[in-house]
């Protein structure tokens, strides 16, 4: 590069680097918000690839795609134009944990996404690999100038959002083959670990995976059970209109690996990169490879193997949950054993991939980096795992630019306002040792933060950014309006013991009635539906099924929902205790030294966010209380 | 931190008093005034050594003491520790406070040296409250029991409910995000089961509550009883046992002089009321009234009737004052022929809500005394306690959580019982976990350490 003649010199406002799930959402939020965005990605045709499932959605993570939606952010839209298959997932369980997943053709997806950025207004596309970030130094503070790219160009601008995806020295092992690659075969990014370790921002490893896609034609589907989609698609966004996007669908397949599968595996073991100690990178225990699962879950008898389309132009099929780094014979052996798959043919191997992401304790709530001034990070970049997390914080990252650069306070939700909180909290104040996969079990006020409220949750957060308009803002009203008419109307309206309608309640296995009884409480019985309503409520008002869900869900579960929302009064009120950003922890005399040494490298905003670093005890918790309260006086 | 101190004695004329220093310069202050006979500092002693000399205000003795020395972390604040045992009384133990005062300590605010103990990790919480209540402990039992706390076995307890629920919680929600690994067949059974058994340690807890109270403060007994009853007599007969009597307070909060003994180790503390000792001649409506305030306060109501006469107005007065509260029924002066039996006052009772027990007794020969003694006893312990290995909830603040756990679980059983999805039972486990959390401080919430320490009262 000291060779380079090339001068050009550019400006911009924001530079995002990356066009993976977090680049895209965070280069539309900035640009959406009226700032010159420029996206660099090492390829064009790789914008919003899918290298793994070829899916979006699923337990927790649909949550996740809901909120992205209701603050303004694309991931919604685009996978409601591209999917090939959907379904609610948990139905049999509680409103909580119903989650939406949806099968995508990957290539469109890619598409859609690719053309949503060309026309996106003060957005521009640049392929080229991000080689430096350029900063001022202003005392102990640095502030970001700008970015300089392979070809020497220098783009100049006020904030950069990283968003590098697992490209940062990536290394793709698949047993004793090594490649120093991105996902597919793209190129890695190898230089940027360099200029960021050289900023103060270190670096550590982690490790993904991936398993093999097959082609279509060799696998027995008769020997597997097919997994439709809903009768009814749902979809996520909640600016798409159900009734435009029924279409035909197409199926997945359930299969089982079996005790051949699982000898093989144990037979080999030595020769998995990770059991052999070459891979250095942490792996999700969430996502496990089919290895850690034979090993981990060593009394199971059978590993479920999901066999999902990977588009609707295309024979590939993605073998879901069996994710491997073993050498490419002992896969194929592997696979084999698996019943539908004894004659596959494997279009792509398995592989794990390892690369560079950011230490913890070096990110801020609103995905600052702290001590870089304007610079911002996203993804898996920052110890997430999946493409929801990613765009998630990719949203957050790119409207908190954004207001950086407005002069305007950060955006920051909290652990009982969204799955989004949870995840940039979680991120931010622990010291996750493996990818971050978001969970439903991770929300402890998940009962509140459902997909099907996201709207109510969220809008108007977005609305205050500037990525929701105000008549999407105004439906979330009007409908809460009319969710509120209608259970106080279901409150008040009682039903007589008629003969007929003790014989309607027998025909649907419901207990008679006595006098008096609201249509209400006759929705809290499990058997009854809000359908079954009408036949004592013939005058009511049609409503829309979003209404209708909506006012179920308060009838039915409103005892749960006020006992959660008192938890939440309390979580808040330790969330309220802020902690002053230039408190000296050496003043607070009783502190544990690890407690002291947490506190200082996390630098938590409030005494919740305390609580939750792993290494300060309740003690510790306590003892800052009583120093608050002392300094406060 | 700062050092502080205090008077950990009560300002009594008794022979020895103990002052209490804590803190980063507590052997240094106490240095600037300690003086002993070879010339050595107390900052060049060993830890856990004792000390005679004097203590001096520049060249003048004040007293002459011991002084122990115990360096941090090996103190009960984890901090730097002298104790001052002072032998000259109240006059001299104050001049020795104020001069430490003098020279850079601090008096301690109620409840700070356990405080200390508890932030520097000395302590959990439950032995925190458990210091409270050793020190405003009256009887032997209340002091066991305080004891017991105080060694962790309240927290123990706590802790292994705890685990018992965040088991359940765990598996719900492993079973939510892992549904291939995790199977919840057979666990709402398995989870009512260990609800109830759970259940069954919290009430008892809880029930203990009463227990611990009465333990700690003794049981507030009013005798009633006309006039010429033998009110006076009875309280002779307790008066006089050898068994020892605890204390003698001034009452403060309390507007008769009240006092209390010690009977097989509970503490009784018997109200005086209006009239009992006094004349007789006082105008009877006066009596009735100051009686009235006495039982309404009372946790027990000892009812004097006099057996050598027949009941008259004002028996049936006191009667339908005395409905609804613990009481027992003496028919004193059972020396003397008998014109009134158990039943033909028991029928008095007839429009009452509660029955008193029945005893026959006599001041004179003593006869009733311990069968009085045990009925009280059983009224209270229903004969079930064992100080030994049970632990007794003594702090309203844990009731409070212990009640808010146990109904979070009934919460459980409710959502069990109406076959909700598992994912609903995990939000009031949750509430009952962080109930029980706060009891040992395990979860924090912004008042409570205030909100405990401030309930403490001067000196440990």
């Amino acid at each position: 590069m000291e060779n380079n003649k090339n001068n050009l010199i550019i400006e911009t406002d924001v530079c995002v680097i990356g066009a993976g799930h977090a680049g895209c959402e965070a280069a539309l939020a900035t640009a959406r918000l009226g700032f010159d965005t420029v996206i660099f990605t090492v390829s064009v045709e790789s914008i919003a690839l899918m290298p793994c499932n070829p899916n979006v959605g699923g337990t927790s993570k649909g949550h996740l795609v809901r909120e992205i939606d209701a603050l303004g952010g694309e991931m919604g839209k685009n996978i409601d134009k591209t999917f090939i298959q959907s379904k609610m997932l948990n139905l049999s369980k509680g409103p909580a944990v119903h989650s939406l997943r949806a099968q995508a053709d990957k290539a469109n997806y890619s598409h859609a996404m690719r053309e949503t950025l060309e026309n996106q207004e003060n957005l521009t596309i640049k392929q080229g690999e991000v080689c430096e970030i350029l900063f001022d130094e202003d005392g102990d503070n640095k502030i970001i100038k700008g970015v300089r790219i392979f070809t020497g160009t220098t783009y100049l601008c006020k904030a950069v959002i990283i968003c590098s995806g697992t490209y940062l020295n990536a290394r793709c092992l698949c047993g004793e083959a090594i490649t120093y690659t991105g996902p597919n075969g793209l190129q890695a990014a190898t230089h940027l670990s360099e200029s960021l370790n050289a900023m103060g921002v270190t670096l550590r490893r982690f490790k993904t995976g991936t398993p093999a896609r097959m082609d279509k034609r060799s696998l027995d589907f008769s020997k597997m059970e097919e997994q439709k989609g809903d009768e009814k698609i749902i979809p996520f966004s909640f600016s798409t209109n159900p009734e435009d996007i029924q279409k035909d669908q197409v199926s997945c397949y359930l299969t089982y690996t079996n005790e051949e599968t699982h000898k093989i595996i144990r037979a080999n073991l030595d020769r998995s990169p990770i059991y052999a100690g070459i891979i250095e990178g942490t792996g999700p225990r969430y996502c496990p490879s089919i290895e850690d699962k034979v090993v981990k879950f060593a009394d199971k008898e059978r590993h479920q193997v999901f066999i999902e389309p990977e588009g609707l132009y295309t024979n590939e099929m993605y073998v879901g949950g069996m994710s491997s780094s073993l050498p490419e014979d002992v896969q194929l052996a592997m696979y084999r054993t698996v019943p539908g798959l004894e004659n596959c043919k494997i279009v792509r191997n398995a592989y794990a991939i390892e690369y560079d992401c950011i230490t913890p304790g070096l990110l801020t709530l609103s995905l600052e980096i702290k001590g870089v001034s304007g610079l911002f990070s996203a993804g898996q970049f920052n110890g997430s795992s999946g493409y929801e997390e990613a765009a998630a914080q990719g949203l957050i990252a790119g409207i908190n630019a954004a207001r950086k650069l407005q002069g305007k306070e950060p955006l920051i939700l909290d652990r009982s306002e969204a799955y989004i909180g949870v995840l940039i909290d979680d991120l931010v104040t622990k010291e996750n040792l493996e990818p971050y996969r978001m969970m439903t079990s991770r929300a402890e006020y998940r009962l509140l933060l459902r997909q099907d409220n996201a709207d109510f949750r969220l809008r108007k957060f977005g609305y205050e950014v500037g990525l929701v308009t105000k008549e999407q803002l105004d439906y979330v009203l009007y409908k809460d309006e009319k969710i509120k008419a209608e259970v106080e109307r279901l409150k008040t309206t009682f039903v007589g013991s008629a003969t007929k309608n003790q014989e309607y309640l027998e025909s649907l296995g419901s207990a008679p009635l006595r006098t008096g009884t609201s249509l209400a409480e006759l929705l809290c019985r499990p058997e009854i539906t809000y359908e079954n309503l009408s036949f004592f409520d013939k005058e009511r008002e049609e409503l829309s099924d979003d209404i209708i869900e909506q006012v179920c869900i308060r009838i039915k579960y409103e005892g749960y929902i006020e006992r959660q929302e008192r938890q939440v009064a309390a979580f808040k009120k330790m969330e309220k205790k802020h902690i002053p950003e230039n408190i000296n922890y050496d003043d607070v005399s009783s502190l544990r030294l690890e407690a002291r040494q947490k506190l200082k490298l996390f630098k938590p905003l409030s005494v919740g966010q305390a609580s939750r670093i792993s290494g300060v005890t309740p003690a510790d918790v306590s003892v800052l209380l009583i120093y608050l309260a002392s300094i406060g006086k | 931190m700062d050092t502080i101190a205090a008077i950990c004695t009560a300002l009594s004329p008794s022979g020895i008093g103990i002052i209490r220093i804590s803190g980063e310069e507590a052997i240094a202050i106490a240095d600037k005034v300690f003086k002993s006979p070879n010339g050595k500092k107390l900052c060049d002693e060993e830890s856990h050594t004792i000390h005679y000399g004097h203590i001096v205000d520049d060249e003048e003795i004040v007293d002459e003491v011991l002084v122990m020395l115990m360096k941090g972390p090996r103190s009960y604040t984890k901090e730097d520790v002298v104790e001052i045992d002072c032998h000259g009384g109240i006059l001299v133990l104050k001049k020795v406070f104020n001069l430490l005062l003098e020279n850079g300590a601090r008096p301690s605010e109620p409840g700070e040296f356990t405080k200390r103990a508890f932030l520097n990790g000395r302590i959990d919480l439950t032995s925190a409250e458990a210091v409270m209540d050793l020190i405003s402990s009256k009887s032997e039992m209340a002091r066991k029991n305080s004891v017991s706390v105080l060694n962790g076995k309240m927290y123990e307890k706590i802790k292994s409910v705890r685990e018992e629920i965040l088991f359940f919680i765990a598996q719900i929600e492993a079973a939510i995000d892992d549904p291939e690994h995790m199977s919840l067949d057979g666990f709402e059974e398995e989870l009512n089961g260990k609800l109830q058994e759970i259940q069954a340690e919290i009430e008892k807890l809880i029930k203990s509550y009463d227990s611990g109270k009465i333990l700690k403060e003794g049981i507030n007994t009013a005798i009633v009883g006309k006039p010429n009853a033998g009110k006076s007599s009875i309280l002779n007969m307790i008066l006089n046992e050898d068994r020892a009597i605890v204390t003698e307070i001034e009452g403060t909060t309390r507007d008769t002089l009240e006092e209390s003994f010690d009977i097989g180790g509970i503490t009784l503390n018997l109200v005086d009321t209006a009239g009992i000792r006094e004349s007789d001649d006082l105008v009877e409506k006066i009596g009735i009234e100051r009686a009235k305030s006495a039982i309404e306060k009372a946790d027990l109501v000892l009812y004097v009737a006099d057996s050598s006469t027949e009941t008259n107005i004002i028996d049936d007065q006191i009667i339908a004052l005395i409905d609804g509260k613990k009481s027992i029924c003496l028919l004193n002066k059972s020396d003397l022929p008998r014109e009134m039996t158990k039943q033909e006052l028991n029928a008095h009772f007839e429009g009452s809500t509660t029955r008193p027990v029945f005893l026959y007794t006599s001041a004179k020969t003593g006869e009733g005394k311990e069968e009085l003694f045990e009925t009280i006893k059983s009224m209270f312990f229903n004969g079930e306690i064992s100080f030994n290995d049970e632990l007794i909830v003594s702090s309203l603040r844990q009731k409070n959580e212990l009640v808010a756990a146990s109904e979070a679980l009934k919460k459980v059983s409710e959502s069990i019982a109406n076959s909700m999805p598992e994912d609903f039972l995990s939000i009031d486990l949750m509430s009952a976990y962080a109930s029980l959390g706060e009891i040992i401080g395990e979860e924090v919430s912004d008042d409570l350490v205030d909100k405990i320490f401030s309930e403490f009262c001067m000196g440990k």
